[in-house]
């Protein structure tokens, strides 16, 4: 009895602090989107990219993020599993992480005029074959960030 | 040195090519840290941790790649990827690997 109400307070409490965090960071994310929204990036077509203009400099840039879910996602999210289809609270995390990665690295590059090719590239940090592991998310993105010469 | 995920040098001459480099790394936080994190992932949110944990991972493995193209006495690597595998729970490889050129600007 005791066990079963621990486990409730427990996924009322994670539900709590999980949705706020979440919700917040999407705000986040969402502001910070419309902020560089005029800064173009490139993933499609951009290998052998090439201009007119005269270049001043050329870098590479990073992006990264680990993203956790919480206890109330990872007990939906289990027996979501047993019946299959969508799970929808992997899918948000997913989504955060991408994004939240991608804003870090056109953050690192705002002096930079033009990304080009950029790649996103996704690790393991926890093991697949222990359900008892953590299920988090974590993301690099990585491009080319470009800055031309001012015109006189 | 200039490093790109393209395979050119906008503004400047491939001259040669000095061949593949790479660079990889494993590294895992310590044992307090990944207690930490598996407390924060009760709760949810960000594992700053382990976000560091992939920024140095990944430094590094740039930092290797580009030891290795210096030897060959190239001064730019075009063409850069990441690959990542997971090797125990709480440590990640990160793997750079890219062509090692050398550029020069066209004359004119």
């Amino acid at each position: 009895m005791l066990d079963l109400i621990i486990l409730i307070l427990l996924l009322l409490l994670t539900y709590g602090t999980g949705s706020y965090l979440e919700k917040r960071h999407f705000k986040n994310i969402q502001q910070r989107e419309i902020a560089l929204i005029r800064k173009p990036i490139i993933s499609f077509g951009a290998k052998k990219w090439t201009t007119n203009k005269k270049i001043k400099k050329i870098e590479l840039v990073a992006g990264e993020v680990v993203i956790s879910g919480d206890y109330f996602k990872n007990f939906v999210a289990s027996l979501k599993n047993f019946f299959g289809g969508r799970l929808t609270p992997f899918e948000s995390i997913m989504d955060r992480a991408r994004r939240e990665a991608i804003l870090r690295m056109r953050e690192k590059a705002k002096y930079a005029n033009i990304i080009v090719n950029v790649r996103i590239e996704s690790v393991m940090l926890s093991d697949l074959y222990n359900p008892q592991s953590i299920p988090q998310c974590a993301i690099i993105a990585y491009g080319t960030a470009i800055t031309y010469e001012k015109e006189q | 040195m200039i490093i790109t995920t393209i395979e050119t040098i906008p503004g400047m001459k491939i001259k040669a090519h000095c061949g593949l480099v790479s660079g990889s790394t494993v590294r895992a936080k310590n044992a307090i840290k990944d207690i930490g994190a598996g407390l924060k992932n009760m709760v949810g949110g960000e594992l700053k941790s382990y976000t560091e944990l992939l920024t140095e991972a990944r430094e590094e493995a740039v930092s290797r790649m580009v030891a290795q193209a210096k030897k060959l006495k190239a001064n730019a690597i075009v063409n850069v990827r990441f690959a990542t595998s997971s090797v125990t729970v709480g440590a990640a490889e990160v793997y750079a690997y890219g062509t090692a050129v050398e550029v020069v600007k066209p004359e004119g």
